[in-house]
């Protein structure tokens, strides 16, 4: 089957103008809150994010960290994983964090961000933000607070989001895996 | 990029190939991320059991092994030859056998008799790590002073690096020229000619008796410890004699019209190999590689772990 397009460029756009202004409703100015995207995809996302709440607050030291959670995988032996960079220069001890990803499947990436994340503080509230959630294939009891787009999938097709700074277009696509 | 390494066990850096060692270091870079955090542990090994088994006195690789493994959450269990059945006339293999037994996945193990590792991974299905077998190979010894060169010059491709003193008794002298040569890098051996192996020449190391030569030469010079357990016979007249010919002090550094960078796999006989002045001087990286070794071993371990059936 054809990929089906999820977000055009401009779609995705207002989406993500969207989402921040949510995160404004309940963030304030930022002051107390950090932004953490998940590598390696959901770092491009959180940029984006980051980038946009950026020019909207016109506030230049909203915290940004990027986290790895490879080291904290339940799945480690099954796949072959390789660890990505994980930068994050402030302590989170009591401070609110928006973690980011760019899609929400099994909920066990997220999962393994939770705890990778603990190794920097402790955190007074998190709050999860992606840009497709995956509904019904879930294995975790995990949830986003704020979504881009709910989509309906099988386990035999993928979510594939393309960025403009990896060298492509802003597209998100619905792709079904031909069976062999 | 390769994600997987092509062995099951470290028995050596010449059983391994140059993607391998890639992989270790990259991973390594991130597991140095890890050890400089607030708090220094991953789960990652949490299902896993580490036998240290050493059957030869150590303080930093075992130390630093220990440290690797509990970072990772492993559990270990630790065993040194001087207080065990070993005495009592069990084989190697008997006694690994029955550490086995107990359910443990993966052996660490140094051995004053070289190929011991070779041996036992015939015989057992564990994963092995080599932490020193005899005067054969040290291979995360290797694995980490290439870390801390590329750490502090870049990659390893066209580097020249001079290994100074007992070359013959050393293990990590073998790990270290075989690993830098599958790195591309350019390798000088400098010593008393007892101390050089005749056929060293063979690997493709340069060979040069002048250390003064071979400090000009080279961008990064690795001191070797001469030792004397070893050493069944007399390789020069006195240890006095010895290090006026090859002991690396201010004097010559400063002679050199470029900083080189000094390396020490320790433990360092301060006033013999090396004088204090320069073992603790700006050049000199020799804690950095102890630092080092932490995180490369954490990367070995994961790496050889993630190939393990469960």
């Amino acid at each position: 089957m054809a990929p089906r397009l999820l977000f055009t460029p401009h779609q995705l756009n207002i989406t993500i103008n969207r989402l921040c202004h949510q995160l404004i409703e309940i963030h304030d100015d930022f002051s107390n809150s950090v932004i953490i995207g998940l590598q390696p995809r959901g770092v491009l996302l959180a940029h984006r994010i980051h980038q946009t709440l950026s020019g909207i607050l016109n506030k230049k030291d909203i915290r940004f960290g990027e986290l790895d959670v490879t080291f904290y995988r339940d799945d480690f032996r099954k796949k072959d994983l390789v660890p990505n960079k994980t930068v994050i220069d402030f302590i989170i001890e009591d401070k609110n964090v928006v973690l980011i990803d760019d899609v929400l499947y099994t909920g066990r990436t997220i999962r393994s961000g939770l705890d990778a994340m603990m190794a920097f503080g402790r955190p007074k509230d998190v709050e999860l933000l992606v840009l497709i959630d995956r509904r019904f294939s879930r294995n975790l009891p995990i949830q986003a607070k704020y979504v881009g787009r709910t989509v309906d999938t099988v386990s035999s097709e993928n979510v594939k989001v393309d960025w403009k700074e990896t060298g492509g277009e802003d597209h998100v696509w619905l792709i079904t895996q031909e069976k062999e | 990029m390769t994600k997987r390494l092509s062995v099951n066990h470290l028995l050596g850096i010449r059983q391994v190939q140059k993607e391998d060692i890639q992989l270790i270091l990259d991973t390594a870079v991130q597991f140095k991320d890890v050890i400089n955090r607030p708090i220094k542990k991953v789960p990652s090994l949490r299902d896993i059991t580490i036998a240290n088994l050493f059957f030869e006195n150590s303080t930093r690789t075992r130390v630093s092994f220990e440290l690797a493994e509990k970072r990772l959450s492993a559990d270990t269990v630790n065993f040194s030859a001087s207080t065990s059945s070993v005495k009592k006339g069990e084989t190697l293999i008997d006694t690994v056998n029955n550490i086995l037994a107990m359910k443990v996945d993966m052996v660490v193990m140094r051995h004053p008799n070289p190929g011991a590792c070779m041996f036992l991974s015939r015989h057992i299905k564990a994963s092995i790590v080599n932490a020193g077998d005899g005067a054969h190979e040290h291979p995360t010894q290797a694995l980490l002073d290439a870390f801390s060169i590329r750490e502090k010059l870049g990659e390893l491709e066209g580097k020249k690096v001079a290994i100074v003193g007992d070359v013959l008794h050393s293990r990590v002298a073998l790990s270290n020229i075989y690993l830098l040569k599958k790195m591309g890098a350019e390798v000088m051996v400098c010593g008393p000619s007892t101390l050089i192996p005749r056929y060293i020449s063979s690997l493709g190391v340069k060979v040069e008796h002048d250390i003064r030569k071979a400090l000009k030469w080279c961008d990064v010079a690795n001191m070797l410890r001469i030792q004397l357990e070893r050493q069944d016979i007399r390789y020069f007249p006195s240890l006095r004699e010895y290090t006026m010919q090859y002991g690396l002090t201010m004097d010559i550094l400063k002679s050199l019209d470029k900083e080189i960078v000094i390396m020490h796999p320790g433990p360092i006989n301060r006033g013999v190999e090396i004088t204090s002045e320069v073992a603790d001087s700006s050049q000199s990286i020799i804690l950095e590689q102890v630092e080092n070794g932490v995180a490369v071993r954490m990367a070995v371990l994961y790496l050889l772990a993630s190939r393990t059936e469960n």
